[in-house]
């Protein structure tokens, strides 16, 4: 079910000291007192803070007047909404049918492997958050992964390991 | 003369295989030896498998090239466009010499597809001029009233191409018989199957074919506002989109008077779905443009009655919606020509999975699937033998091999148990599990289970649960039974189309695949060696040398041997990892 999706790690949120609140007010002004706003707000958060930290929950409350527990709900409910931190290159893993049947597993367990971390799980460095989507839609190359806005088709676990390493050869220097 | 016209193919699935590249090595070689040539975009032509595609129109006719990376480039444009001579080894379809990819081609209808990848979708005047609003001129020049627009439709027998198969017009009757001030239309973007990406293709390659569809279906109900609830995973179509949206305001297509029909105003803005593939459903739907949690609701009062904001709401999908202008213009009759008696019209099937010629194909309803698959799709890779496929995603079933003859229409392809749906095609070979199928489906509708109705949500744990164990060797006597029971109780007592379909992968693999069930439980064994836990790997003794390459990448040290001497696997330490048979040079490693 959905809601298993709930991981408040209070010790991974950062401090309100590091969230700068006042980037909020644009999306705000822009959406404040129009019917349906909850998730265009949520959505704007995110793309501002790479996730939603939950200073920014309790910004959009009071200034909203959106129930805190409304909004939980809500973000809780989709998986595009994100409640902890992430790396700077998000791996997506597709794991859709036509990936599946292409061997999409070992995919990620290459990169798991390579990278020491578990599905949803991001590096200790900061660079890589491995995640497994449902589908990319790119189903004519499976097995595919996308790592920011870049689409990699036609993948083995060894090819996918070797686009991880360049990225990370590419970050380090 | 004509000016040569170079168009490259920039939809997702091109960009993904490296279409930008190609763009930009044309670009920077038009620049650098000051060619004298048109260079366009367009989008997906739906032949994924030759991607990227770059289309040549010369003084001739046109040539597709298929396979242009950056070398071919180079070669396609020196011979072709500077030499006038074209490169017959790479073209993949054209009208004036057979090449090996005409049967992708042959057989093909195309309405809904009718523009993609024939014009830069960023542009409403080549949409334009391929009669892109014409349907929506033709009913105000003629003066057809909503009732008549809703009638055509009717006639016409297109039904819902979202998967379930409602006649659209009926629908549309429903819609326009509530009477209120303010009523919704709903394009249903959020492709969330598995497996699927006509939606996409089309909003990327044709947006203002859905855009007029919906102007039409607004005007035929009496409709206010319009929205386009895409997937936020789609952020290509949703830029297409919204540049068509401020394209056709600018000519008067929506807005005040929209079309330049008096008193019609009707604006449409895209609304991006957040990741909930149980969305897909109507009322959830709703929902979820309402900045809700996208939970179904109980049906009646259905959308057409009482909606988005409680206003009477009608919901198409995007195929669905691309189809209507042309109707309209070509007449019901033109449409109904094409299909059964009971499914009219063509449908666009995502054809993946383990086929050659893979991507979108647009056929008449009729079709069989042996022949979409075998004619289209060129067949089975690696030549491997077919053994199923899946239609119709999470909700659908796998067909058999040998019901292959099976038509693709609504009512023959739930005759099997599997459901026509959106059009996703997974083509499954020998070497795919059945179970392990099933398995993923539920996974995934056990996931997306939004947890509303109890059977849906802990049900479809516990076969879950089941079909893991079985997977695992741990499946026991009882099993498929206890499988089929909870199946029906979870189809019987959920609410919405999630619950009510999640169990078909499971029951059309039992009732096709019931011996790689037994297999697995009986004997323990994975007939197609797909199932990790349940494979047995094995040192083959004429073949191994001793290089001790397995010995030396074993994870757990299962494998012992002295160099140049036969090696042995511990059966009792292999955790089936498959390492030393990917390791192994000589292929002296056997799975069983």
């Amino acid at each position: 079910m959905r809601i298993k999706r709930i991981q408040v790690q209070e010790d991974k949120q950062t401090s309100a000291s590091a969230v700068d609140l006042s980037l909020l007010d644009p999306i705000i002004e822009k959406y404040k007192g129009k019917r349906g706003n909850m998730i265009p707000l949520l959505q704007g958060a995110q793309d501002l803070y790479g996730f939603i930290p939950r200073e920014v929950f309790v910004k959009l409350s009071e200034e909203t007047g959106i129930n805190l527990s409304d909004m939980f709900g809500v973000a809780t409910f989709y998986a595009q909404f994100r409640l902890n931190p992430v790396g700077k290159n998000i791996i997506k893993v597709c794991h859709g049918t036509a990936c599946h049947v292409q061997n999409a597993t070992a995919i990620t367990d290459a990169i798991k492997e390579s990278l020491n971390v578990k599905d949803g799980e991001t590096t200790p460095d900061g660079l890589f958050t491995l995640e497994s989507v449902a589908c990319l839609g790119c189903c004519s190359l499976a097995p595919v992964m996308m790592i920011g806005n870049e689409t990699y088709g036609k993948l083995s676990g060894k090819s996918a390991s070797k686009v991880i390493k360049d990225i990370r050869l590419k970050e380090l220097n | 003369m004509e000016k040569i016209k170079v168009i490259v193919g920039l939809g997702s699935c091109g960009i993904a295989a490296g279409a930008n590249k190609t763009y930009d090595k044309i670009a920077a070689m038009q620049k650098a030896e000051n060619l004298d040539f048109e260079l366009k975009k367009t989008s997906c032509v739906g032949m994924c498998y030759r991607e990227p595609l770059v289309e040549i129109i010369d003084q001739d006719g046109s040539y597709l090239y298929g396979e242009v990376d950056e070398d071919r480039v180079l070669e396609i444009i020196e011979k072709h466009v500077q030499h006038n001579e074209p490169v017959k080894e790479y073209v993949v379809h054209t009208e004036l010499f057979p090449t090996v990819d005409d049967s992708y081609f042959k057989g093909q209808v195309k309405i809904a597809l009718r523009n993609c990848g024939y014009i830069d979708p960023e542009s409403i005047e080549e949409a334009m001029e391929k009669k892109a609003y014409e349907a929506m001129k033709k009913i105000g020049f003629e003066k057809i009233p909503p009732a008549g627009v809703i009638q055509m439709i009717l006639n016409s027998g297109i039904r819902g191409r979202g998967g379930g198969g409602f006649p659209t017009g009926l629908k549309w009757r429903f819609a326009n018989n509530s009477k209120s001030k303010e009523k919704y239309i709903i394009c249903n973007a959020d492709e969330g199957d598995p497996g699927a990406f006509m939606d996409r293709s089309l909003l990327e390659g044709d947006p203002h074919a859905v855009l007029e569809g919906m102007v039409i279906g607004a005007y035929a109900i009496g409709a206010t506002g319009g929205i386009i609830y895409c997937r936020a995973e789609y952020p290509l179509a949703i830029k297409r989109l919204n540049i068509a949206l401020a394209q056709a305001r600018k000519h008067g297509f929506l807005g005040k008077n929209a079309c330049g029909i008096e008193n019609f105003n009707f604006d449409i803005y895209v609304k991006e779905g957040a990741g909930a593939f149980v969305c897909g459903e109507e009322t959830a739907l709703i929902a979820s443009v309402e900045g809700e949690r996208g939970m179904p609701r109980k049906r009646p009062p259905f959308p057409a009655v009482s909606g988005l904001w409680k206003e009477p709401t009608n919901i198409n999908n995007v195929e669905t919606w691309a189809n209507i202008p042309w109707i309209i213009l070509n007449g019901s009759e033109a449409y109904s020509k094409y299909g059964t008696d009971k499914s009219s019209g063509t449908k666009v099937f995502a054809l993946t999975g383990k086929i050659k010629n893979g991507g979108l194909v647009e056929v008449p309803m009729g079709i069989t699937i042996h022949d979409i698959i075998f004619k289209l799709g060129g067949g089975i890779q690696d030549d491997k033998k077919f053994k199923a496929v899946q239609l119709g995603g999470p909700s659908g079933g796998c067909i058999p091999e040998y019901l292959s003859n099976t038509i693709v229409d609504y009512d023959s392809v739930n005759a099997t148990g599997a459901i026509m749906g959106s059009g996703g095609m997974v083509v499954m070979d020998e070497t795919t599990c059945m179970v392990d199928i099933a398995r993923f489906f539920l996974d995934f509708t056990q996931k997306e289970s939004c947890g509303k109705c109890t059977f849906c949500r802990i049900g479809t744990k516990r076969m879950l649960e089941i079909l893991t164990r079985i997977t695992e060797g741990e499946g026991q006597e009882g099993d498929i039974e206890k499988l089929e029971e909870l199946s029906y109780q979870i189809k019987d007592s959920s609410l919405c189309g999630l619950g009510q379909t999640a169990p078909n992968p499971v029951l059309t693999t039992i009732k096709y695949f019931r011996n790689e069930y037994e297999a697995h439980i009986r004997d323990k064994k994975c007939p197609a060696l797909n199932c990790k836990k349940l494979l047995k790997y094995e040192v083959i003794e004429e073949t191994c040398t001793g290089c001790t390459v397995c010995a030396k990448n074993c994870p757990v040290n299962a494998i012992s041997g002295e160099r140049k001497q036969l090696h042995f696997i511990d059966q009792e330490l292999c955790t089936q990892c498959g390492v030393c048979y990917s390791k192994c040079k000589f292929e002296a490693i056997r799975i069983s």
